[in-house]
């Protein structure tokens, strides 16, 4: 083989696995991105079925509950218009506390009951997550857009 | 009075920085030398003033003055004297401040220890440091003050976030800005060899040392940053691909980058490009780090700033820097020469795999990191990229480089013989296979992941002892002590860090794979059994502590009827703290092989409460690791080759030992193969 031939072989045998990378790189990115909505979009019935994402949001005033004994809680994520309840297992971290900002992670379970695998609160007393701060704003602002808005809201909801 | 003092030194410090960039380079436009030889002084004056401004920052804290307003929203009374100190970067001003500072002291160290360099290359890197002081003492005194007073002052702080009240608050951020702002070094020196148009071996001599240095700071930080997140959230995570941890590992790989890439160019003067390139891109990330940390665009309780103002200013200087640089780059590129050329199967060859397996992987970091934020800012809603991306990626791309770093040190410069090569490691490729499939089999479970994991620590250590053997097996036994004595220093830190390498790999192939997690609701008296471990809780009680109260359960774990250790997990609520939200402290009793680790959860009706147990095996060595590789570093930096003077020609250099220097002594430029780099 010449040494020029021996080249740009090589020279393709990098393109080649450049591209193989780059195509393995955006595939387990395009699968693992997780999408935030809101409960009132929750509500909504914009998130599509059986995928997982992120719900965000005040934890609902007294709706804190535990299951005996066990690992198992529920609350409610409210951003002032809707509230969506959320279950699950496990430990909460040190700042969850009803009144505050909250983001979840999981699916939506049978009943409109949402499934959460991960609860995400990890910031300072004062500090909301954006996402959070983000959905009580748009309740506030749809609240406020008036009628037409909250009529299209309801009727996605029996 | 004192906070004025602070004040007014950064000032003047400004005044001499513009001083340190202006005059020097003027000075080397006309070729005059003394205004050059400013630029050393100046650097001296930038730092005094620097260190001034700290210190009264510090005595703010320590003195409990509640008329600055930075020191009341971070201190209190309460706090202990040591947090008080170190809650001076508790915050955002204090950080920014903290930055600026060890960005000076890189600077005076540039200025003292180059004595060797010629006077117009030393004159312009200092002021392509000083143009990034510049912009971080404007950015303080305009946005970010730590100075400003309040008034009324108050009667008390705030305190200071109850999650940093850790020693790791003490090491870990200076450790890590030791790093990041160590990046501006090569990139000084890259700069200022790019206005010089002179790219040499020499410069990239020069450079080595300084990059080396603060690569291992980094390694140093994020080792310390991930073992605090380990034992302060209560999770037992120890890398949860936070946006803020890929913020500093991104500049960690280029930078690892950027090493073996000097490398080359020192030893055969090619790469120069790229090793510039990457000098820009290492810097770069290190001022996005900064960015994306400080700005507030992220959530994390490293995010301080909220104020808009200082987003968009760090954006401005990231645009500047790395804007002009890249123009700087494009402009001066075509003059640097293509070094000696080199085969496909050479130890230049492995090193390019090398550099773009690791470029490619701070890439793909840099695309999950950036692309929730950059969708967010166009108002395409928000949403996250999850660790299993991460996962996805950053394994099949580290797994080939981990591959080569068996090879790599072991192929000749410029032609190495594949042949060769395969028959001195072929032992090497055994004992890691049989590894592979006899670990796990003794750990009881087999994986092919886990295999492979394996194999490739394996793969590190066997052909790192490879290349040990290489250098003593034709020589008498006799003469192998003295061998190994005149071995330099980098060929040792390269050894080490990479077995340091192999260490990590094993450390996170065994706690991803074997690791047990048990949420258990415990009463006083009652026995929970983990991985052969039972853990009884002894009892729950009430313990004050100097500024907080704790809840504190005393655990004892049995092994075999024996017991082995007591764990104090607490749950402590700080008075201080505008609301008492609890802080969970998990107890953790360390092993070589295994941790043993306990968290506090919630108190349940009836005195039950919810206890999380992890046993996590050879957990430590991941640290462990991160300390054999910044160690590495270090002995490569005390390489008695950066401290000859460079303008003595190599071969005349007598090196200190009765023994003639090993080939690796000889110009890096003559075209002998050499067998002794790093």
């Amino acid at each position: 083989m010449k040494p020029r031939t021996k080249r740009s072989l090589i020279v393709l045998g990098g393109l080649a696995s450049l591209g193989l990378a780059t195509m393995l790189v955006l595939d387990a990115f395009r699968s693992n991105l997780v999408f935030y909505f809101s409960p009132s979009e929750v509500a909504a019935d914009a998130v599509p079925s059986g995928e997982r994402f992120r719900l965000g949001g005040v934890v609902a005033e007294g709706s804190l509950r535990r299951e005996g004994q066990t690992l198992r809680v529920s609350f409610g994520v409210t951003d002032g218009a809707r509230t969506v309840p959320v279950h699950y297992e496990g430990l909460l971290p040190d700042m969850f506390r009803e009144g505050k900002g909250v983001v979840t992670q999981g699916v939506m379970g049978a009943g409109g009951v949402f499934i959460a695998d991960q609860v995400l609160a990890k910031h300072d007393e004062n500090y909301m997550p954006p996402e959070a701060a983000q959905a009580l704003e748009d309740a506030r602002l749809a609240a406020s857009a008036g009628v037409i808005e909250a009529g299209v809201v309801r009727e996605g909801t029996p | 009075m004192i906070p004025e003092i602070g004040h007014f030194a950064l000032s003047l410090a400004l005044l001499l920085t513009v001083v340190q960039v202006v005059l020097p380079l003027w000075g080397v436009a006309r070729g005059n030398a003394a205004w050059m030889a400013l630029s050393r002084p100046a650097a001296l004056g930038q730092a005094l003033f620097v260190l001034v401004a700290f210190a009264c920052l510090m005595w703010s804290f320590y003195a409990n003055d509640f008329s600055v307003r930075y020191v009341v929203q971070h201190s209190n009374t309460a706090l202990p004297w040591a947090y008080r100190l170190a809650a001076v970067w508790g915050g955002h001003e204090g950080s920014i401040l903290l930055w600026l500072l060890i960005l000076s002291g890189w600077t005076l160290a540039v200025a003292l220890y180059s004595r060797h360099l010629e006077l117009s290359m030393l004159a312009r890197i200092l002021a392509i440091m000083g143009l990034v002081s510049i912009g971080f003492l404007l950015f303080i005194l305009f946005t970010s003050n730590p100075f400003d007073r309040l008034f009324p002052a108050a009667l008390n702080g705030d305190d200071l976030n109850p999650q940093l009240q850790d020693p790791g608050l003490i090491l870990h951020p200076p450790l890590l800005y030791m790093g990041y702002v160590g990046m501006a070094v090569p990139f000084g020196f890259a700069m200022a060899a790019l206005l010089a148009g002179k790219l040499d071996a020499a410069w990239a001599r020069w450079t080595r040392p300084w990059a080396t240095t603060s690569w291992c700071f980094l390694t140093l930080g994020i080792a310390l940053g991930s073992a605090w997140a380990y034992y302060e959230l209560g999770w037992g995570g120890w890398w949860f691909w936070d946006p803020v941890e890929n913020a500093s590992l991104m500049p960690w790989l280029v930078g690892a980058a950027l090493l073996h890439s000097l490398a080359v160019t020192e030893k055969r003067g090619t790469f120069k490009m790229w090793t510039v390139l990457l000098a820009i891109v290492a810097f770069s990330l290190s001022l996005l780090g900064t960015f994306l940390v400080r700005s507030g665009v992220l959530t994390s309780v490293h995010a301080f700033a909220t104020d808009p103002k200082r987003g968009i200013f760090i954006l401005l200087f990231l645009g500047i820097v790395v804007g002009g640089s890249l123009v700087l780059f494009a402009l001066k590129a075509s003059q640097v020469g293509i070094g000696s050329r080199f085969a496909a199967v050479s130890r230049e060859s492995m090193l390019l795999g090398n550099n773009v397996l690791l470029m490619v992987a701070a890439g793909s970091v840099m695309l999950g990191t950036l692309y929730p934020l950059l969708i967010d800012a166009l108002g395409m809603g928000k949403l996250s990229v999850g660790p299993p991306y991460f996962n996805a990626v950053f394994v099949p791309l580290m797994a080939p480089a981990l591959f080569l770093m068996g090879v790599g040190p072991i192929a000749r410069w410029q032609r190495a013989d594949a042949g060769d090569l395969a028959r001195r490691l072929r032992w090497a490729l055994v004992v890691s296979l049989a590894a592979a499939l006899v670990t796990p089999w003794i750990a009881g479970r087999w994986s092919a992941l886990t295999g492979f994991g394996y194999f490739l620590a394996f793969w590190i250590f066997t052909s790192a002892a490879v290349n040990l053997w290489g250098r003593l097996a034709k020589r008498p036994r006799r003469e192998w002590w003295r061998i190994l004595r005149v071995q330099p220093g980098s060929y040792y830190g390269m050894l080490v860090a990479h077995v340091g390498m192999g260490v990590l790999v094993v450390g996170v192939t065994t706690v991803s794979s074997y690791e047990v997690e048990r949420d258990v609701v415990m009463r006083p008296s009652e026995t929970a059994a983990a991985a052969g471990y039972a853990f009884r809780l002894d009892s729950i009680s009430q313990r004050p502590g100097p500024n907080y109260i704790a809840d504190r359960a005393v655990i004892s774990v049995f092994r075999n009827d024996r017991r082995i250790a007591i764990l104090t997990p607490e749950r402590r609520i700080y008075t201080a703290a505008r609301s008492a939200n609890p802080m969970t402290e998990a107890s953790i009793d360390t092993g070589v092989t295994r941790d043993l680790y306990v968290a506090l959860g919630d108190a349940l009706d009836g005195g039950a409460w919810i206890v999380r147990i992890y046993v996590k095996p050879f957990v430590s060595w991941i640290w462990g690791g991160g300390i054999l590789m910044a160690l590495g570093g270090g002995l490569a930096v005390l390489d008695r080759r950066y401290r000859r003077r460079v303008k003595q020609a190599p071969a005349h250099e007598a090196p200190p030992m009765a023994a003639p220097p090993p080939p690796a002594y000889q110009g890096a430029r003559s075209g002998v193969s050499h067998r002794v780099e790093t």
